[in-house]
């Protein structure tokens, strides 16, 4: 057990959503006789769930600082229709058609953001407002009627990367490298880790460790990639998939390694104790609310693409789908506490149980009761959790030896 | 002396907490209809005495006895000693601001008619308590429409209103201003006229002069004198000398300072107060502090020390009325905390878990937390340099943990506090104001902490030491200035100060 640990890093506690995923994915696959774990299932999976994601990547920052946005599903639903209007009544070119939708967006993020930071108004009470206003304002502008989107957004929203190279492979290149690239990543990041914890006594890993952890990782990474690769020729890891990749990317890198993303931390955290660290509490307020209508927009274009068309209900209780999985993931409703990464595993567990109840031929009624449930539990083990000091399940399968001497 | 006369008696009483006995066979003898003062420094265990006396620490879980109108009470909970008649007045307001007078009056003992409240009764009745406490104001009107003082004319009126025998004024003029301190003295000395008997406790000395009948010491968790007096005839500085009777041993290290020309200099700088209009918690203070000089702020608390200090630190807290600071002979603006950081100030707040650390925090990022751009590269924090500063510090002020990545909140209060300074040590500051660094420390943490002061003052920082302990700062400081309610009351150096005279300048004695 005490290996597990070795490869896994110290805290276990943080691989209970993963292991829950993997588990929920594994068991859907039984239960569907094989038809979980396809090429096309998964693509699907990710191009349909993309915008939800990116709603959760924002929703987390905003729930770190210990608020809450409800106006993003309007939000991107608005700034998706004006899109479309734009682009079909105005002959703007596509890429010019994008630009104002995340004008729009931003320009949303900064009136909610305005209204929290400078007048003190809590962000349920703004963004409620933001909800109103911008779904009145898509079912206003549109006339209740869908617009078409221009042809060239489809890439976005569910297009695949090219076919080029050798046919030998037996998958799409394109896929392929990007599967290489994620590996190379992993154990580059994982080699330097080992380096740099060499000179400090405490909490380094041994290296068989660090090299059972790169396995592990490429196994699981040249898995996926054969998984997406593998389809039928044309397709591949899906565009609105990657879009998210680097979104994530950015994201995780913003929150961790940027002196914004810790004083967004700082400020969920102890918002007094941040004031008297230097820290502008109404400018990292009102940063946090533009970026996260910014990144509405953003899902709101990713939408558009896939469908084609913007309807005046785009974007309807997303808000909802969004916050949930920044829950799943972990994040505390009082602030401080949450990461970019949970929250993509709590998003994907949401949509791994929408998918596999779907192919289970449950409707959309009783899945909706099933992720009401999940979200419940989800948060309430975390909460009895940090009650009771406890460790997770997995930490109690696996108890450290202070624990041990403890009990 | 008639058994009787005493409305209460407490005997013996003893109070541990996890290792700190905080009451040490404390006795208190209360006469009926009389008003009987407590005095001593923070810390000494009046609160925790009261405490005990109303029920809040229930019966066994102190030693001693209890005896209250001829018999010994046994109090589980606030409530039994309400019914019996005792109530407290605390220093911080209980009353819902949102509520009126009438339901704040009657809240926990509503008169019920067939399940419906009785308004025009209750009513009736609060306008009958408030005029006893001289309030002629409509029952209705929102507890946060009143003025401090009227609100805590409301509280008493509301312990009259349950029948009180005993009641309890916990700093009852800390907060209001002159008027309102004098009216309300005045209505003690009414209530101890129709035999209802007060016990205050205070540090206004002037005030316990000039109303109260006896006068209890308490010292250290002792009571240390206890006799009564002739309202009016009280010998101050007999009580200063017996709160402050203690001896300085070595218990702070050996430093030669090297000091410097004046580096930080506030001049006339006033506050208001952000909650009370008009008044002012900083009254033009004007003070100095040399290169290498550790100076410090002698007060008790609620005298303004704390918030000279934040407002001092980018406006931190209250509304700035006027002053100017000049750090190194130029004069600055520093009109928020980053401004005050980027200009060399560097600010340890008293209460460590909620103004100085994120709890959530791991060592590493709380360290750097107060200055990120020394850490930053194309952009980018440095892990690499977040993890050498943080190691650095942990091996130089000797922090007692496995590793940097674990959490402060399971730090002890030492380490925490020695996380605390390392922030603020990593920011390079000119001026460190430490504000009240060896609360809640043990001794052996506090010696370290004390060294690490002298160094840092060795380094040519100007160090403003603020504490209530007297102590400390004739133990640490050079020079000590002393406030008293929002005004600098004195200035002395250390050697020619004690604790008599400190103390005389830190409350109001009517010969001052």
């Amino acid at each position: 057990m005490k290996y597990v640990k070795q490869v896994l890093g110290g805290d276990l506690r943080q691989y209970t959503m993963v292991v829950a995923l993997g588990l929920l994915i594994l068991i859907f696959n039984v239960i569907s006789g094989g038809r979980m774990l396809t090429s096309s299932n998964f693509q699907n999976l990710l191009s349909g769930n993309a915008y939800v994601l990116v709603l959760a990547l924002g929703m987390l920052m905003v729930i770190v600082i210990g608020q809450i946005d409800l106006s993003v599903g309007s939000v991107a639903g608005f700034a998706g229709m004006v899109m479309a209007l734009v682009a079909k009544n105005y002959n703007v070119p596509w890429w010019g058609a994008v630009l104002v939708a995340l004008a729009i967006g931003i320009a949303a993020g900064a009136w909610h953001g305005f209204f929290l930071s400078q007048l003190g108004i809590p962000g349920f009470i703004t963004t409620l407002g933001g909800m109103m206003i911008f779904r009145g304002g898509v079912i206003w502008i549109s006339r209740s009627i869908s617009v078409p989107a221009p042809e060239e957004l489809k890439w976005f929203g569910a297009g695949y990367l090219p076919e080029w190279g050798p046919s030998f492979t037996g998958m799409n290149n394109s896929t392929l490298l990007l599967g290489l690239i994620g590996i190379a990543c992993y154990a580059v990041a994982q080699i330097r880790k080992y380096n740099r914890s060499k000179n400090n006594a405490v909490g380094a890993s041994p290296l068989w460790a660090v090299v059972v952890r790169i396995v592990l990782m490429t196994v699981l990474i040249g898995y996926f990639t054969y998984l997406f690769g593998s389809g039928r020729v044309g397709t591949s890891f899906p565009v609105p998939g990657l879009i998210l990749l680097l979104l994530t990317i950015i994201y995780h890198i913003i929150t961790q390694r940027t002196k914004f993303g810790r004083h967004v931390y700082a400020v969920g955290g102890n918002k007094a104790a941040a004031a008297l660290s230097g820290v502008n509490v109404k400018k990292t307020y009102f940063l946090t609310m533009m970026n996260m209508s910014f990144l509405a927009a953003v899902a709101g274009i990713l939408f558009v693409g896939r469908s084609t068309a913007a309807g005046p209900a785009d974007g309807t209780s997303w808000e909802m789908d969004a916050i949930a999985s920044v829950f799943i993931g972990g994040a505390a409703v009082s602030g401080g506490v949450g990461t970019i990464l949970a929250t993509i595993v709590g998003g994907m567990v949401m949509a791994v149980l929408n998918n596999g109840l779907m192919l289970m031929g449950v409707g959309a009624d009783k899945t909706q009761v099933i992720k009401g449930f999940v979200l419940l539990a989800a948060v309430a083990f975390d909460v009895y959790n940090k009650k009771t000091g406890k460790s997770s399940i997995i930490g109690k399968l696996f108890p450290s030896k202070d624990e041990k001497k403890a009990a | 002396m008639e058994h009787n006369s005493f409305i209460l008696q407490m005997q013996g009483i003893v109070k541990e907490f996890p290792g700190v006995r905080a009451l040490d066979d404390v006795n208190l003898d209360v006469r009926t209809g009389s008003i009987h003062a407590i005095c001593g420094e923070n810390g000494a265990g009046k609160s925790t005495l009261m405490k005990v006396l109303s029920g809040v620490y229930p019966y066994g879980t102190y030693e001693g006895k209890i005896i209250y109108m001829g018999q010994e009470m046994k109090f589980k909970n606030i409530k039994e000693s309400e019914n019996a008649g005792i109530a407290i007045i605390h220093q911080e307001l209980t009353m819902i601001p949102e509520l009126s007078i009438t339901e704040n009056i009657f809240m926990g003992n509503e008169i019920v008619n067939h399940g419906l409240i009785d308004w025009p009764e209750e009513r009736r009745r609060t306008s009958e308590i408030l005029k006893k406490v001289g309030l002629t104001i409509n029952p209705d009107t929102l507890i946060k429409h009143l003025g401090v003082g009227q609100q805590q004319l409301v509280e008493i009126a509301k312990a009259l209103s349950k029948n009180v025998k005993l009641l309890i004024l916990d700093e009852p003029t800390s907060a209001l201003n002159e008027a309102d301190s004098a009216n309300l003295l005045e209505l003690m000395k009414g209530l101890r006229d129709k035999g209802i008997t007060c016990i205050m406790i205070s540090h206004k000395l002037n005030e316990i002069a000039e109303v109260s009948d006896a006068v209890t010491v308490i010292r250290d968790g002792h009571t240390v004198e206890s006799y009564d007096v002739e309202a009016g005839k009280v010998d101050e500085d007999q009580i200063i000398k017996s709160m402050v009777g203690r001896s300085i041993e070595n218990r702070y290290p050996e430093h030669q300072p090297k000091i410097g020309d004046v580096i930080f200099e506030v001049n006339n700088w006033c506050v208001e107060d952000p909650e009370v209009e008009g008044r002012m918690v900083c009254k033009n203070s004007s003070f100095n502090v040399r290169a290498g000089e550790i100076v410090g702020f002698a007060g008790l608390m609620g005298a303004g020390r704390t918030e000279l200090m934040r407002s001092l630190f980018g406006k931190n807290y209250g509304i700035y009325k006027s002053g100017t600071i000049k750090i190194k002979g130029r004069e600055v603006k520093l009109n928020s905390v980053e401004a005050a950081i980027k200009n060399g100030l560097a600010y340890v707040p008293e209460d460590r878990k909620n103004l100085g650390l994120n709890l959530l925090d791991s060592i590493r990022k709380t360290v750097v937390a107060a200055d990120l751009d020394r850490i930053t590269q194309n952009g980018l924090l440095s892990i690499d340099m977040e993890q050498a500063a943080a190691e650095e510090y942990r091996k130089s002020l000797k922090i007692k943990t496995a590793s940097i990545d674990v959490g402060v909140t399971t730090l002890s209060g030492g380490n925490q506090q020695k996380v605390v300074l390392s922030k603020w040590m990593f920011t390079e500051p000119d001026v460190l104001i430490l504000d009240e660094p060896t609360r809640g420390i043990d001794v052996g943490a506090k010696y370290e902490i004390y060294k690490l002061i002298h160094q840092l003052a060795d380094q040519g920082k100007a160090v403003i030491l603020v504490s209530s302990e007297l102590p400390e700062l004739l133990g640490m400081a050079d020079r000590i200035y002393t406030i008293f309610e929002g005004t600098i009351t004195g200035e002395l150096l250390a050697s020619e100060a004690n604790q008599e005279g400190l103390m005389k300048k830190m409350t109001i004695t009517s010969n001052s």
